[in-house]
């Protein structure tokens, strides 16, 4: 496959490189590692390949072979050689025609599963760039060529999967009060579950930042860092939370007052700039 | 200890110190608990990575609590001698903060053994340890938007060497050529948990 257009980033992601926080490398990988999954399920690979993460549309590629694809996440228009396709479904781009994801109606990220994957040259056993560590492939360029792998397998007996619709202007999130709750003012958490944040443009996929009323600490002195997740709401001096997304750091210095369960880690990863989010709170995850 | 939850993403578990931190991690590195991704050791506390589909969070807290924590060997360890040139920005201010002077920062960093104690910050950065306290020392006010590869540094009782060019809070007292992190070398890090580390000065 070769790059002819990347619009404003178009990465390569998989899973990440799980194991090696202890030499300062974080996880990386998919910011919505649900819809990756959901790709690579579609055209028969490993839930785990590697696919083209594309932020807010305008990708496009040559098939220098025939090949088998899907489109999964941020909602938009596709085609084949100018013929609309379908979001979450198989699509068969011959030898020569050129695949093309316009502008997303909804959402932010979508991702491009080919059947056997994206194989370029792994680093620490992830083909994922990680753009805050600097690791692994340089974000695509015009002209870059996308080695894709062998499939194995069978073509799953579905070529459609039904996804829910994208909320295009506010969002609402679940999280669990902690890790450092106790670090702020007691009117912090209900600030931060009472009201909506604005989504910043200052967003990627270390974090989002965001705007909307201030969490007061209550404890001033500074926090020896401390490992961090995706998901986490590590409140800075500004008082206003960012939300970590994949990129995030290895470890951080400022309190966590919340973290967004997993699931919905996926769906902040579709929020785009002035979107509204909102916070619910769930006790404890289920035992 | 205490265990505090992040959501079902992991699970910060908060000791009384950086050698109760070491000795957990060497625990559950030696035996890692289903659904357990990564361990992350810091100063104070050591995070489980949990993989949100397959990890129980309250079966791993209890398998936590039930592991002996294992006394981490001081001696036998690979031993790293970096190669600095003192003659960091911040070497003044250091000797100022330290009541020293210049020379015997120099001294007490090249006389001190120093240990990875955890890494974070950027790939191959390991914030190391030692037995001195006298270069306790805090960040700088105004952290810099540009620190050089190789810089050497401290910050509270730390030292390190930033392994690429990056912003950063350190006190900054020397540089090496010394590649910390060269990501087709194996292991790509120089400074990986445990590594024993000793300064030496090149004039």
């Amino acid at each position: 496959m070769q790059v002819l257009e990347t619009g404003p980033l178009s990465t390569v992601q998989d899973l990440g490189r799980p194991g090696h926080a202890g030499i300062g490398v974080g996880l990386s990988g998919a910011a919505d590692r649900g819809s990756l999954r959901l790709a690579n399920r579609l055209v028969g690979n490993d839930e785990g390949a590697a696919c083209v993460e594309v932020t807010f549309g305008g990708f496009a590629a040559r098939a220098v072979t025939d090949l088998v694809v899907a489109v999964t996440g941020a909602t938009c228009p596709v085609t084949v050689d100018g013929r609309c396709g379908a979001m979450n479904s198989l699509l068969r781009v011959p030898a020569g025609a050129v695949l093309r994801l316009g502008l997303p109606a909804t959402g932010l990220r979508s991702y491009v599963a080919v059947r056997g994957g994206v194989i370029v040259e792994p680093v620490l056993g992830s083909r994922s760039t990680d753009l805050l560590a600097g690791l692994g492939p340089e974000p695509l360029s015009t002209g870059s060529d996308l080695p894709v792998g062998l499939p194995h397998g069978d073509l799953p007996p579905i070529d459609f999967a039904p996804v829910a619709c994208q909320p295009a202007e506010e969002l609402r999130l679940t999280v669990v009060p902690g890790p450092r709750q106790d670090w702020f003012a007691p009117d912090a958490l209900t600030a931060l579950l009472s009201q909506p944040y604005t989504v910043l443009s200052e967003s990627n996929r270390i974090g989002i930042r965001l705007d909307g009323p201030v969490l007061t600490r209550s404890k001033e002195e500074e926090l020896p860092s401390e490992g961090t997740v995706a998901g986490a709401l590590q409140v800075p001096p500004s008082s206003r939370p960012t939300l970590f997304l994949a990129d995030h750091p290895v470890t951080g210095g400022y309190p966590v007052i919340a973290v967004v369960v997993a699931e919905d880690v996926d769906k902040a990863a579709q929020a785009r700039p002035g979107m509204t989010l909102r916070f619910t709170a769930r006790q404890r995850v289920a035992d | 200890m205490r265990v505090l939850p992040c959501a079902d993403l992991g699970l910060l578990v908060e000791l009384d110190d950086l050698d109760a931190v070491r000795a957990l991690h060497a625990a559950l590195a030696a035996n890692l608990p289903p659904g357990v991704t990564d361990l992350v050791p810091a100063a104070r506390t050591l995070l489980l990575r949990l993989d949100p589909r397959t990890a129980n969070p309250s079966e791993i807290e209890q398998f936590v609590r039930a592991t002996r924590p294992v006394a981490v060997g001081e001696q036998n360890s690979e031993l790293v001698r970096i190669p600095v040139v003192y003659d960091g920005e911040d070497l003044d201010d250091v000797a100022k903060l330290t009541g020293l002077t210049r020379q015997e920062v120099i001294i007490e960093h090249t006389e001190t053994e120093w240990r990875v104690a955890f890494g974070g910050f950027a790939p191959g950065f390991g914030y190391l340890t030692g037995d001195s306290a006298k270069l306790e020392v805090p960040r700088r006010k105004e952290s810099r938007t540009k620190v050089p590869v190789g810089a050497v540094a401290l910050a509270g009782a730390f030292t390190g060497v930033y392994p690429r060019e990056s912003p950063g809070g350190w006190q900054l007292i020397g540089r090496t050529d010394l590649l910390m992190w060269q990501v087709d070398r194996d292991p790509p890090a120089l400074l990986r948990p445990g590594v024993r580390v000793r300064f030496e000065e090149v004039r």
